[in-house]
């Protein structure tokens, strides 16, 4: 089966545990993260995470991480890559 | 990264910012199968036929919408032109009769389309180009009862085409259908006149399941101008062949998201991938205006001198930059200059700068033709189907698609509220004189020849 990808987009202000949160929410789904890039600019931390799905259905996941997202004080967009390859690959 | 940071967030920003977003995923149906001569048994085969195949269109836009973190805007269905079906239907009936006939029909499709939760099912339909049928004929008279005993059923009559010119006898019933519909002016809003229309449109009111079309279909309509209009602002000070060839690159992207969209709709559902139409279709919500564009690009208001160049660049480069994007594009594929329906063109007629004469030749450049235009209540018949051949003599002679969606309602200076997507206009004077001898000639404008040498 072809490898499935999404990809995860946090901002929000920058405080301990963002990342901690999310990737525990990940774990317990069996989700890898493949790429991993995080900058915290005038307190707005921003993060996007390509991760593979593994079998994983991705809107249990965006339910999950926006239950975190809220707690957290954060926005979490999950989107699957395809919509990324289409608009930005030919 | 599989992905750069900037494209990561760029398609984030056009979704979340620039409004982004499908504008509409067509269903359509052939629904010939449900010929009978009783009317009972087609309204029923009609229903039946509907909600079987579009009863998970909602469900599953809905799940792609979440998949890639895109608005998918309305879910609708589109079948075959209706009077096909009546045609069997009325033979023998009195008028009156063939109207009810009509009407029984419209109210299955709105309780079907009710019934499988979409907002609009387009199809109550006759292509009259160069004649009419019992079908036809039974179809046109019933439109204003049609329209306003259903919510969600949406009409169009193709009344003229380049290969057999405008059938004036068609326009001139128009006219008077309008007037008539008007009484309820949301009705017009719902009711399209169209010449060269296209069978695979997905934007309503105009659509249909045309000739030639599978058993059922996938079309797919983009929106977009708040993108385009994002990407003319930031490269401001070039010159119009590198402004185009900007709009080009974002319109492939627009594209390239329809068809994803189109082609993962039709896989879920069972059904053909059939189009992507390329069309800018505006929203009245601030910045998501076609009319912004052209404004962005230097105009003070949309409607001064130069609109129709502008509006021509606008619409080549987003046809060019979609075309390597997908390889099925049909539909009216165009820019869509409603005016109630965008907040920018709603502005440049109450501020003078655009009339419905040049909303006319803004029209011989992009799609659909004068497109919710509000007109005074007391316009006559023939004067709107003066209009309209105005509108058909276009798109017959340039070999394109013009529709007309006028509503005669209020008067000169009153502000008309449609709700929701269809906006709010002022209402735009008409000609003070008269067309109606020319208009009552009737019989059929002959189709314009292509070419008088080879």
């Amino acid at each position: 089966m072809e490898k499935e990808r999404a990809i995860i987009t946090v901002n929000g202000v920058d405080h301990p545990g963002i990342i901690a949160t999310i990737t525990n929410v990940l774990a317990d789904m069996d989700i890898n993260i493949e790429d991993l890039s995080q900058t915290v600019l005038q307190d707005l931390f921003t993060m996007i995470m390509i991760v593979d799905l593994k079998g994983a259905d991705i809107i249990e996941l965006q339910d999950k991480l926006s239950k975190t997202g809220a707690k957290q004080g954060v926005r979490i967009t999950v989107q699957h890559e395809n919509i990324f390859k289409y608009m930005h690959r030919v | 990264m599989l992905f750069s940071t900037e494209e990561i967030l760029e398609t984030i920003r056009m979704i979340a910012v620039e409004h982004l977003d499908i504008r509409t995923v067509t269903l359509g149906i052939n629904l010939q199968g449900c010929a009978s001569d009783d009317v009972d048994v087609v309204s029923q085969r009609i229903y039946d036929k509907i909600v079987t195949t579009s009863e998970r269109l909602v469900q599953e836009a809905d799940s792609v919408e979440s998949k890639y973190g895109l608005p998918i805007v309305n879910k609708r269905v589109a079948v075959t032109p209706i009077a096909k079906l009546l045609d069997a239907v009325v033979a023998g009936m009195s008028e009156e009769d063939a109207i009810c006939a009509g009407v029984k029909i419209a109210k299955s499709m709105d309780s079907a389309a009710k019934f499988v939760d979409i907002d609009f099912i387009g199809g109550y339909s006759a292509l009259v180009h160069k004649g009419f049928t019992r079908g036809s004929t039974a179809l046109i008279n019933s439109i204003p009862k049609a329209l306003t005993e259903t919510d969600t059923v949406c009409s169009s009559v193709n009344v003229a085409s380049t290969k057999s010119g405008i059938n004036m006898d068609a326009v001139i019933e128009m006219g008077k259908v309008i007037k008539i519909a008007s009484k309820k002016p949301i009705n017009c809003a719902k009711l399209v006149t169209f010449a060269n229309a296209p069978p695979d449109n997905p934007f309503m009111a105009g659509a249909f399941h045309g000739s030639g079309e599978p058993e059922a279909v996938i079309n797919v309509g983009i929106s977009g101008p708040g993108v385009i209009r994002a990407v003319v602002e930031q490269v401001e000070n070039v010159d119009l062949g590198t402004l185009a060839e900007n709009i080009k690159r974002t319109s492939f992207k627009i594209a390239r998201v329809g068809e994803l969209v189109g082609r993962e709709m039709a896989a879920r559902l069972g059904v053909k991938f059939g189009i992507i139409d390329l069309s800018l279709a505006p929203a009245p919500i601030k910045g998501d205006s076609v009319a912004n564009i052209l404004e962005a690009m230097g105009l003070e208001r949309c409607g001064t001198h130069g609109s129709t160049a502008a509006l021509a660049l606008l619409t080549d480069a987003v046809k060019k930059g979609g075309a390597m994007a997908s390889s099925y594009v049909g539909g009216l594929s165009g820019a869509f200059i409603p005016v109630s329906e965008d907040a920018g063109m709603a502005e440049a007629v109450e501020k003078g700068a655009i009339n419905l004469e040049k909303l006319e030749a803004m029209t011989s450049v992009c799609s659909v033709g004068l497109d919710m235009v509000v007109v005074p209540k007391d316009t006559t018949a023939e004067t709107i189907s003066a209009i309209i051949a105005d509108e058909c003599a276009i798109g017959v002679v340039n070999n394109k698609t013009t529709g007309v969606r006028i509503i005669p309602t209020g008067k000169e200076g009153d502000y008309v509220e449609f709700g929701g997507l269809l906006g709010r206009s002022p209402v735009l004077s008409v000609g003070k004189f008269c067309s109606a001898n020319f208009v009552r000639r009737g019989g059929r404008i002959p189709a314009p020849i292509q070419s008088l040498t080879g």
